[in-house]
């Protein structure tokens, strides 16, 4: 499992897991399910249209993340934001079927970019990897302020001088560069499952933005670090364990919420009570 | 060859079995998903309709490795995730995306796993793709009859939902008031959701029956006022796409030699440009309207 031709894995794993974390909490905050859903998805023909004309992978996902923020930034300036992002999502998946059809020795790939392969990043990945992983942490931590106060009230944001299309822009490129990345490791589909469950556990957890973001971050790499062990063990898919544990702990944190909380309402009830 | 409409039409079309059975499928697909499609955009549920679509992935996949038949497994999996969707359900509409991330999350995580066995358990190769993204010219003929049962059942759940749901989609609360039972119209909205996804999971795919879901239904309704016409609009849009697209897909093995285009590209494609003519034509249709309504005072 550690052996050498595992280290990448584990190193661009660890990576792409806390950036997802710390990204997924303003996921979660600012209600961005859907577009953590779709801007993944988005990247997917990017990497059969690479293959097709031999480029890096990274560099295809990376294009096609781009393409997906400016489809639903685009539509979303005439329509319900809803409909824009699901709108791009499948006009940028119908390309990739298109790719897809164009080359016979795909199939294999189709289910590991989709559901994710422990074993396909190379040493030339990591690099664009970290690079893309900082790029959408710096910004996370640049926009700090503006990203949470528009998600606790756009009014509030706006006194403050924050233009809220241009945040959520700014937020949708950030999320569109942690998803790139992530794609190759945990696939298309689930880095979302990424994106949501650490966060949505992490905010039931407790009330403070800063801890809440560290604790996401905590859990998405425990997570991505027992899917890949129990990957390579079981050879089972990494999607299959992260989709699960994404299920498990917004469980747990929900309980743990109800059980943080029933006191402290106990008490007041009683005191209301007296 | 002086006949205009073989261009058009390449030869075998018509007398070809399994694009009759293409047609029949991927019309009622494309017919259900626009009448649900405008309730669905209109109550601001697009992540619901394609999450449902998605998790059903998981259904589709299992059913290779049990032998049962695709389109219920498909079914039986969309229904699951419409349950477990208004189980978990919650009110404020970002909680409710949260729910429904987390359910999509744990589907797709059994799809993976199930696809991952049928690529090791049985001969399906390329499951992956089929369950994805359709396979319109491999559905068994025997598929036919329940599919027509399925979209039947859907259609009359709608005509007995239409008023109530209309009411639950423009006003919630008034329709609490008038004593509609909004959680029970919101499960039944789902169940005939996930009967439309399933159909058209069959045929375009699982991953793209948002697009016959929500592209039809938003074109229609920029260009609609009233939700009777959205539904007749959406209606034609999503045969028009589906049918087009298997028109065309078919015309494309005669383009590049050896493999076709696939169906889903073109489906998407008509579909997203109609998305794209209907907002400007809806502005001139609405311009229009007004223009023709008595001028309102000047206030000020």
């Amino acid at each position: 499992m550690f052996s050498s031709f595992m280290v990448n894995t584990w190193i661009v794993a660890s990576i792409v897991a806390a950036t997802a974390g710390l990204v997924g909490f303003f996921v979660v905050v600012r209600g961005a399910s859907f577009a953590a859903h779709a801007l993944p998805l988005s990247t997917f023909p990017g990497a059969a249209a690479a293959a097709l004309i031999g480029t890096n992978e990274i560099f295809g996902l990376v294009v096609f993340a781009g393409l997906g923020v400016i489809g639903i930034d685009v539509l979303s300036r005439r329509g319900r934001p809803e409909v824009a992002t699901a709108l791009t999502l499948v006009m940028l998946l119908g390309l990739g079927t298109l790719f897809l059809s164009q080359t016979r020795e795909y199939s294999q790939e189709v289910y590991s970019l989709l559901f994710g392969q422990v074993l396909g990043i190379s040493a030339a990945d990591v690099g664009p990897i970290t690079v893309v992983s900082a790029l959408a942490a710096g910004g996370v931590l640049l926009l700090f302020r503006p990203l949470l106060l528009g998600s606790v009230s756009q009014d509030l944001a706006q006194a403050h001088g924050a233009v809220p299309r241009q945040v959520d822009l700014e937020f949708l490129v950030i999320l569109a560069m942690a998803s790139a990345v992530a794609v190759p490791v945990v696939g298309a589909l689930l880095v979302f499952s990424l994106l949501v469950g650490p966060a949505a556990a992490a905010r039931n957890l407790t009330d403070r933005p800063g801890v809440a973001m560290v604790l996401s971050m905590a859990i998405s790499l425990i997570t991505v670090w027992v899917a890949i062990a129990l990957s390579y063990v079981t050879n089972w898919p990494v999607g299959f364990f992260v989709g699960g544990f994404g299920v498990v702990s917004y469980g747990v944190g929900h309980r743990a919420r109800v059980l943080i909380t029933l006191p402290h309402s106990a008490r007041t009830l009683l005191q209301s009570r007296q | 060859m002086n006949n205009p409409l073989v261009a058009i039409v390449e030869p075998g079309f018509f007398v070809n079995g399994p694009v009759h059975v293409a047609l029949a499928i991927g019309g009622g697909a494309a017919l259900i998903s626009a009448v649900v499609g405008v309730f669905t955009v209109m109550r601001g549920q697009s992540f619901a309709g394609h999450a449902l679509a998605d998790v059903s992935s998981a259904g589709g996949s299992a059913s290779l490795l049990f032998g049962i038949r695709p389109l219920v497994g498909f079914l039986v999996m969309a229904a699951i995730a419409a349950g477990g969707m208004e189980i978990i359900g919650a009110r404020q509409v970002r909680e409710r995306d949260l729910v429904t991330g987390v359910v999509l999350g744990a589907g797709l995580g059994l799809t993976a796993l199930f696809l991952y066995l049928d690529a090791t358990m049985t001969s399906a190769s390329g499951a992956a793709n089929t369950v994805m993204f359709g396979s319109m010219f491999a559905i068994a003929p025997s598929t036919v009859p329940l599919a027509v049962i399925v979209g039947v059942v859907a259609l009359i759940m709608s005509g007995i939902l239409y008023r109530p749901l209309l009411l639950v989609a423009i006003d919630p609360d008034l329709a609490a008031i008038r004593g509609v039972k909004v959680r029970w119209i919101g499960l039944a909205h789902l169940l005939v959701l996930a009967m439309a996804v399933a159909l058209s999971a069959m045929t375009i795919g699982a991953i793209l029956s948002t697009a016959l879901l929500i592209g039809p239904a938003a074109a229609a309704l920029r260009l609609a006022s009233r939700p009777s016409w959205a539904i007749a609009i959406a209606a034609t849009i999503g045969l028009t796409a589906t049918w087009g697209g298997i028109l065309l897909a078919y015309d494309s093995f005669y383009w590049t030699p050896g493999h076709g285009w696939p169906v889903s590209f073109f489906v998407v494609v008509i579909v997203f440009a109609s998305y794209m003519v209907a907002g400007p034509t809806g502005t001139a249709l609405a311009r229009r309207r007004a223009a023709a309504l008595p001028a309102p005072a000047l206030v000020d």
